[in-house]
Formats: structure tokens, C-alpha cells, sequence
């Protein structure tokens, strides 16, 4: 016992204050906090979310400032490949192959030395960046409006079907069990009957079916929270059920509504793309990057930069709200990760 | 009596978000071939965390930071997962708490039962639910022969904890490890787990670690016992030694609060407060925020074990032979009375 | 003696039945009756499956009786619809502890706003300042510190959690609680606290206790009688003391056999 120094006071009664009993941890973070914690460690996450914001911000902003507009044709400067002023940049220098030689298309177009297209044009003259801009943000609203119908008709019918349960419940689930049973592809054809082709078929055809999944799921887990105790204790003190869903159930349902969502808009960006794709969504002349893609893939063997670059841009865009939606899930869900 | 396991020295922290949690601080215990030894201590004390070490089923963020499990003359930490897996459901098999979630609700319980067998001894699938059919019936279940095609479900909730007792002595194991194997039963229930673990014992000739945090289950089972408090053990010796003769003060609450048939007192004596968070144990003796007889030299130093008897020790500064007299609360003069009759030569301790 | 006092709660013949006429048919309670007097603890004991927790749910009307009477302070509440104005009053009469500490704190909450919720359905508090001291009080009567309100439910043990649910409880001031099972979640060494806590305050607020567990070891302490709850119906109801050491049913007999005690000796001889 050499290591231990005995004073006269040692084997006093000590003295320690009722407090210490209940002593914490010095631990303060909420889920929340120790949910985005984790999301900042997921990389791939984090490069996807700054991506996506800066995809927002571009198509944005791209409503005062594009480079020309989307809709102009120049008939004369049809198909003038990607350049970018008169730097040197591969690949951006105006050249393109005619006749197995490689030419320079601006100047044998005429084209004047300050005009440039940073991604060429498309067949009819118009500036191919310009209308990606503008896709972008077509689809991007997309993404806004099947969020709005997850958030709102999807989590509210789910609420309902589970709170309220028995004979609500079954009847609810059949008519989901309809709704789902039918393809989109074919409510969307259908639309056309009733709309001209466009935005608003597009979007009343996400609002019939998008929120299906997002109803589902909140049903589900509303299921299980409805027997937690700290529902029942609020039940006991005359908690109303309005608020009950916004104290009680909405918070512990949030991570998956937020991760739902973020499945939900690469399915509906993608379902819009599709439809311009065969022809019966945005029509002509207003872009979208289904539109693009498919203008584009007439000429992909002689021009394929008319094809590549909106594949590219959806493709990322895809790529990164499923990357995100990954990573919110490890992120609020830790257990679902080894 | 041989030493079948030896943990030395133990220390294993917690990497966690909110810092290091030391989970395990120092801990030293051995088990005799045939004994049944005790864990005893509240949630978040380290006695599940003990227990998973033996069993190489540490969670991944957990850092052994120094000690050895010597079993069988081999450190278990240093054993490769294909080693280990040799060595669990084998040599060292464990019951668990919940019934319910430890069997398997898809597969018929003979299935279950011969799957140890199958999986570490060359047998035949026949000769296998034989063997299944006979530990099923050493458990207590009646008719086991016409019962291995059933499911978990078709069984009560004590058939499927003697059911997962069956998985667990199908290949007679060394040592069994239970952990609180009767908390989620009823009392009724719990009552004839613990008569089976005991006539088991003497029929397969195994080792058990018993764990709980319930004392008065310890009672009827145990030959030794081990009392955990944040994430050490602070007093150890024979079942009697600390039922009747405890000298730590935690071991005094924890026998306290117990409630007997007996006793006629109006109020339960209750230990205050609640454990430390073992992120930032305190200094000093980590019971002594909740120590009635909490010295200075406690808020200040840990104290070592002062050796009781050959098999009892327990770590407290009162045992120091400078520490003040205490006067004992009446449930522990209770007992010591009982332990003076009992052991009429020892009176003096 | 019992003439004399006054009888809170009444439960007469009280059956409740779950997915009635259908295959999954439930009869969790069958027949049951007794009383509660104002200021004593009934205590509630039966096995997983007897029906004490559908019992108790049933009097602090979370189901909806399938038949029978259930009078509290001399009005029957089996009958009251949820969001009826008399449903509400009764709502602040009666009050429940629940079993699973870790189940019963909305995680999302914070304490002070987990205790106040009761103070803010029923609009006790003045103002926020309030609304603040009235859950410090509350806090410092379960025996927790004061700062501890705008912590999260997570970062407290078991017994502590079980103590904020008491306190949450007590916000409205009830005169009936139904304590379900609010031990037995808990380690041995922390039970003991939260009986002697529900003991005082009882003797505080001069309370009225349904006190429900499932074995007869710590009843004794809290209960002034017991039922013995089995299948869905009584099997014994008498003063602890009596079902103790008097006990009648074969069914109680065996409860109280498999007590353990913490007694090697006695164990062996046994």
C-alpha cells in the first residue's frame, strides 16, 4: 500500500454534496445533433449535399443570368460544338469532325470571334448550356413538388391510417393498394386525355402516385409508436390526437420521412426525364433534361456532346440525392450499418 | 479445484461520440472447474461488458486496453475470429436474457437444439436430433421426442428458456455463461430456471457464470459471488462471505434493499442516487457520492482490496486499520449474527 | 372498517374483450370487481397474461370497457367519450406511471417539456416563469436536481427516467394513480427508491395508489391490500398482511413460494 498517502484527515467522514448523487454525463447532444454528426463524417454523403446545393443555386440564379436564351434559334449556327472563348481547353476548342477531318466549325460557320457556346448548340441553333440551365431547374422543380405530395398527402394519409386504425385503417390501405396497383406510366398517359402534355400533367401524375411509399412507411412506423408508452402517458393527461401527432409522433417519425423524401426525388426526376424522353412530357420548345437527351441522341454518333452533357447532369443529380439519402439513413438509423 | 478461467487485470474502454467510456476498469476474477460464480451488479456496472469478452463478442468500438482471459492456458483476446468461433456455443456457451428473441422463430426447435452439435462434431443429421431429443427432455421438456418439429411459439415462455438452455449444454460446455437468464421471466418460472441450472450442474459437470442484478436470485445458485460497481469488482468471496458477512458498503445497500418476507419495517432501505457515468468516473472511490459511510481518503483515492479472508476480499477503506468503527445498519448486524453462529471461530472478523 | 372510508374508485364487474367475435377473440378481463378507498394503495399482482395491466389501462380508460361500471368519486367513467369535457376533467383526476422507463420519455423531448405537458394541456401555469418553477419543484420532489430539465430523456438512468415519469404525473395534481409495474423494469438495488419515493409522496399529497407488479416481493412495502390477479379474474383480495402470511389460493400460495430469498442458508435447507 505504498502508493497511498493516509493523512490525519483521511478517515474523517466526508462531506459531498446531495447533488453528486445525481450526477450526469456531460453528454448534451440531441438525436439530431448526433444524427448530423454522423452525416459529416459520411463523405460521399457531404459531397453529395454540397453538390445538390450547388445545383440549386445555379438553376436559380440561372433564372435572371444564362448566357443566351434557351429558346432562340440561330438557324446558321446550328451544331457549333462546345467552346469556350478562345482558350485552348480540349475538347472546348470549336473543332469537330467533318468528313473524317477535323475542322474548326466556327470559323467555317462564320461565326463571329466574340461568339462562343460553352456546350455548343443543338440542331436548331440554341445554346445547349443555356437550355441544360433550364432543365435543371425543371427538374429540380419536380424534385420541390413530389416532396411538397410526400410531405404533405403521404405522411398526413399515413398518420391517419395508422393512428386512427380499424375499419379507417382498412380502407385507407385498400384504396392505397388501387392507387399503387396502377402503373404511373399509365396514369400519366392518361393525364394527356384530360391536360395538354406539360408541367402540370406531369405533376398532377407524381401527386396521384408519388406519395404511396412515403404513406406506407409512416403508417407503419405510426403503428408502432401509437403503443410507446410516452403516447399512452400523453393519452392519460387529454392530449388531444392533432397534437398528439405533432408533440409526439412526428418527431420520432421524422428521420424516416426525411429519408423517404430523399429516395422519393431521384424517382420522380427520373420519372419526368422518361416521360420528355418519349415524347408525352414538357414539349417543345421549353428544355427539360429528358428533352435534351432525346434531341440529342438523333445525332450521338456525329455530335455526341449534344447527348453527353445532359447525361451527365442527370446522371449526377440522380447519383447524388441517392448517395445523400444513403447517408441520412446511416446517418438517423445507425443500427442499419454493420 | 483447478482454475478453468483466469481474467487478469481487465480494461476496456468505449469510443464514443460524447468521449471514452472506461467500462471496465481493472478487473480480476477466476473461475473453478464445477463452481458457479455470481456476477452481481446494476445496468452500466460492466458485467455484460465482462461477459462478452469472455465470449469474444466485443462491439466494435470497444479497445482492450490491457488484461488477459486465460482459458484453457490461452488468452481468448488473442484468438482469431475462426478460433473463437471454434471456441463459442463449444467450449464456453451462453444462455440469454429474453427467450423470446433468442431462438429463432422460423425454424423448428429441434433444428435448433441439434445446431451446436451439427456445426462442431462430425455427426449425422439423425444421431444429432437424437442427441437433441435427449438434452430436450434432460431440460424438462415433456414429450420432447414428438415435440422437435415444433416452433418457438407452440412453447411457453419457461419451455423456451429450457429450450435455449438445451442449445446451450448440447455440447456439454465448459463454462455456461448466463446472463440474467430469469429477469424477463415470472417469478414462478424464474424460480424453476434456477433448480434447473442447479441440477443441471451436477449432471453435466459444467462451470457457470451466473449474472444479475438481483441478489436474492444469487442466493439458492451461486458458490462464489462478485459484486460490480462502475466497472470494477469491489467485493468478492463465498456466498456466504458476502451474505452474511459483507464488508463493503455497496454490498450492505445493495443486501438492504432487498426485500424480505421478515423484515417489518415500514420503509425499504433504498441506496441513493445513481451510478456514475463511467465517461468521467469520479476520483477517489466511485461509490462515495452514494456512501453513507464515505470517508475523506475515499473522495480522493481508490481503495485497494483488503483481503478478508483467503476468499474474500472487498475494496473500501473502512477495512483499513486506521479507518473508524462503523455502526452497521441492523440488516447487516442481522446477518453478521448469523455468520457468528455459523462460524464461531471467525468471530472476530 | 372499511364502512367508514370513503371509496374512490369502484370497479364493478368489469370485462374487457379484444377483437370481440372475431377468431383473435381476447377476453383480457373477466368479471372483475373490487374497490379502492380514498388514500389506501391496492396493489395489483398477477403473471404475464393476467389481465392487471388491461385492468389497469381499462379504469384510466385507454380502452373503452367492454361492459361493467367503473365509478370514480362516484360518477362513472366507463362510458365517457374521448374529448367530452368530463373525459378531460377526469383526465387531471387520474394519472398513470408506466412500466418501461426507457418507453415512456418521448426521446425528442426534454425533460422540463416531458413534465410540463400535463401543465400545458390543462393550462395550470401562469406564464413560462411559471410553468419553469412549478417543473423545478416537481424535479426537486423526485429527488432530481433542478438543471436537469433541459436535459434529454438519454442522458438519465433507468431510475432516474422512471422518477421523471412520476413527476410528469404529478404535474396535474391527481388524486388516483395506477403505478403500472414501475419497478420491475428496474435493477433490485433502484426499486427500493422508487417505492420509498411513491410512499412519500402518497403521505405528502394524500394520494390514492393502484399499485400493479407482477410478484408479491415488493408489494408488501407499498400495499395496504392486495389482489391476486389470475386468467382475468381475482382469485384473493385481502390486507397484505393476510395475503402474506394467510395466503388462501393455491395460485398466491405458489407466488409467494417462488419468492427468492436472499438467504443462502434458508435456501439450502428449502
Amino acid at each position: 500500500m505504498a502508493d497511498y498517502k493516509i493523512t490525519a484527515d483521511s478517515f474523517k467522514p466526508a462531506h459531498i454534496a446531495k447533488e453528486q448523487q445525481e450526477k450526469l454525463g456531460t453528454d448534451n447532444m440531441t438525436f439530431m445533433q448526433d444524427a448530423l454528426r454522423r452525416l459529416r463524417h459520411n463523405k460521399m454523403a457531404m459531397i453529395s449535399l454540397w453538390i445538390i446545393i450547388a445545383f440549386i443555386v445555379i438553376s436559380v440564379l440561372s433564372i435572371w443570368i444564362s448566357p443566351s436564351n434557351p429558346n432562340t434559334q440561330h438557324l446558321k449556327w446550328n451544331n457549333l460544338p462546345p467552346k469556350i472563348a478562345n482558350w485552348s481547353i480540349p475538347g472546348f476548342r470549336g473543332y469537330g469532325v467533318s468528313a473524317g477531318e477535323k475542322v474548326n466549325v466556327y470559323a467555317q460557320n462564320n461565326v463571329p470571334k466574340n461568339v462562343w457556346f460553352v456546350l455548343g448548340t443543338d440542331s436548331l441553333g440554341r445554346d445547349i448550356f443555356s437550355r441544360i440551365l433550364v432543365g435543371t431547374r425543371v427538374s429540380l422543380f419536380i424534385a420541390f413538388m413530389a416532396t411538397l405530395f410526400d410531405l404533405t398527402i403521404g405522411v398526413v394519409y399515413g398518420l391517419i391510417s395508422g393512428w386512427k386504425g380499424g375499419m379507417v385503417d382498412t380502407v385507407l390501405q385498400r384504396i392505397i393498394e388501387i392507387i399503387s396497383s396502377i402503373p404511373n406510366l399509365v396514369v400519366a398517359i392518361l393525364m394527356l386525355l384530360v391536360f395538354k402534355p406539360g408541367l402540370t400533367s406531369i405533376i398532377i401524375a407524381i401527386g396521384f402516385t408519388g406519395w404511396v411509399t412515403m404513406a406506407r412507411l409512416v403508417r407503419a412506423q405510426t403503428l408502432q409508436i401509437k403503443d410507446q408508452e410516452y403516447v399512452l402517458a400523453a393519452r392519460t393527461l387529454g392530449e388531444s390526437s392533432v397534437k398528439i401527432a405533432m408533440k409526439h409522433l412526428i418527431p420520432n417519425l421524422s428521420s424516416t420521412i426525411i429519408i423517404q423524401t430523399m429516395f422519393t426525388i431521384p424517382t420522380a426526376i427520373f420519372f419526368e426525364a422518361f416521360l420528355s424522353y418519349i415524347g408525352i412530357g414538357i414539349p417543345s420548345p421549353t428544355a427539360s433534361l429528358g428533352t435534351l437527351l432525346s434531341d440529342g441522341q438523333k445525332n450521338f454518333r456525329f455530335l455526341p456532346y449534344q447527348m453527353v452533357y445532359p447525361a451527365i447532369v442527370i446522371s449526377v443529380l440522380m447519383i447524388s440525392f441517392n448517395l445523400l439519402a444513403d447517408g441520412l439513413r446511416d446517418a438517423f438509423d445507425p443500427r442499419t450499418t454493420r | 479445484m483447478s482454475k478453468i478461467l483466469e481474467v487478469k487485470d481487465l480494461q476496456i474502454d468505449f469510443h464514443t461520440y460524447a468521449g471514452t467510456v472506461h467500462a471496465i476498469r481493472n478487473v480480476s476474477f477466476s473461475l473453478e472447474k464445477g463452481e458457479t460464480l455470481a456476477i452481481v451488479g446494476e445496468s452500466g456496472s460492466g458485467k455484460s461488458v465482462t461477459l462478452r469478452t469472455l465470449m469474444g463478442l466485443l462491439a466494435n468500438n470497444a479497445v482492450v486496453k490491457s488484461g488477459e482471459v486465460i482459458f484453457n492456458g490461452e488468452d481468448v483476446l488473442k484468438k482469431s475470429e475462426k478460433e473463437l468461433d471454434a471456441m463459442r456455443g463449444n467450449d464456453i456457451a451462453m444462455i440469454f436474457q429474453d427467450p423470446m428473441t433468442s431462438l429463432d422463430p422460423t425454424m423448428n426447435i429441434g433444428k435448433q437444439v441439434a445446431e451446436p452439435l451439427l456445426l462442431h462434431n462430425k455427426i449425422s443429421k439423425k444421431d444429432a436430433m437424437k442427441e437433441a431429443a435427449r438434452v430436450l427432455d434432460l431440460v424438462g421438456i415433456p414429450n420432447a421426442n414428438n415435440r422437435l418439429k415444433d416452433y418457438p411459439h407452440q412453447f411457453s415462455g419457461g419451455q423456451r428458456q429450457r429450450i435455449v438452455i438445451a442449445i446451450a449444454i448440447i455440447n456439454n460446455p465448459q463454462i455456461l455463461i448466463a446472463d440474467e437468464p430469469t429477469t424477463a421471466l415470472d417469478v414462478t418460472i424464474q424460480a424453476q430456471i434456477i433448480d434447473l441450472l442447479k441440477e443441471l450442474q451436477t449432471k453435466i459437470d459444467t462451470s457457470i457464470i451466473f449474472i444479475t442484478h438481483d441478489l436474492g436470485v444469487v442466493a439458492g445458485i451461486a458458490d462464489r459471488v462478485a459484486v460490480m460497481y462502475a466497472g470494477k469488482i469491489i467485493e468478492y468471496g463465498t456466498v456466504d462471505e458476502i451474505f452474511y458477512n459483507p464488508k463493503h458498503p455497496y454490498t450492505w445497500g445493495l443486501l438492504e434493499s432487498m426485500p424480505t418476507l421478515e423484515t417489518k419495517s415500514d420503509r425499504l432501505y433504498a441506496i441513493p442516487g445513481t451510478p456514475p457515468s463511467l465517461i468521467d468516473p469520479p476520483k477517489g472511490d466511485a461509490f462515495a457520492a452514494r456512501n453513507h459511510f464515505a470517508l475523506q481518503i475515499d473522495t480522493e483515492q481508490e481503495p485497494p482490496f483488503f483481503q478478508v479472508s483467503p476468499t474474500h476480499a472487498a475494496a473500501t477503506w473502512l477495512l483499513h486499520p486506521d479507518a473508524p468503527k462503523v455502526e452497521l445498519p441492523p440488516e447487516i448486524k442481522r446477518r453478521q449474527a448469523i455468520w457468528r453462529q455459523m462460524h464461531p471461530e471467525k468471530a472476530g472478523d | 372498517m372499511a364502512e367508514e372510508r370513503e371509496k374512490l374508485v369502484q370497479v364493478r364487474h368489469l370485462v374487457q374483450t379484444f377483437n370481440p367475435g372475431k377468431k383473435s377473440e381476447v377476453r383480457a378481463i373477466q368479471d372483475v370487481s373490487f374497490d379502492i378507498y380514498r388514500g389506501e394503495t391496492l396493489g395489483l399482482v398477477g403473471e404475464s397474461g393476467s389481465g392487471k395491466t388491461t385492468t389497469g389501462r381499462a379504469i384510466i380508460r385507454l380502452y373503452k370497457p367492454t361492459s361493467g361500471e367503473i365509478l370514480f368519486d362516484g360518477n362513472d367513467i366507463a362510458g365517457l367519450h374521448n374529448g367530452s369535457k368530463q373525459m378531460k376533467e377526469f383526465r387531471r383526476e387520474m394519472q398513470m406511471i408506466f412500466q418501461d422507463p426507457y418507453a415512456s420519455l418521448n426521446p425528442r423531448m426534454k425533460v422540463k417539456d416531458i413534465i410540463a405537458e400535463g401543465i400545458d394541456i390543462h393550462h395550470l401555469a401562469k406564464d413560462d416563469a411559471d410553468r419553469d418553477a412549478q417543473v423545478a419543484n416537481l424535479l426537486q420532489l423526485v429527488g432530481l436536481n433542478p438543471d436537469h430539465a433541459t436535459r434529454y430523456p438519454h442522458e438519465f438512468s433507468g431510475g432516474q427516467r422512471q422518477r421523471i415519469g412520476i413527476a410528469r404525473a404529478l404535474a396535474v395534481q391527481p388524486q388516483f394513480i395506477i403505478a403500472d409495474e414501475p419497478i420491475s423494469a428496474l435493477d433490485v438495488s433502484i426499486q427500493a427508491q422508487v417505492v420509498n419515493l411513491l410512499k412519500n409522496i402518497q403521505e405528502q399529497r394524500n394520494l390514492t395508489y393502484l399499485f400493479i407488479a407482477h410478484d408479491l416481493s415488493m408489494v408488501k412495502y407499498i400495499s395496504d391490500r392486495i389482489a391476486v390477479m389470475h386468467y382475468g379474474r381475482i382469485v384473493e383480495l385481502s390486507t397484505a398482511d393476510e395475503v402474506y402470511n394467510h395466503p388462501l389460493h393455491p395460485y398466491t400460495q405458489s407466488l409467494l413460494s417462488a419468492i427468492p430469498i436472499p438467504d443462502p442458508e434458508k435456501q439450502k435447507n428449502a
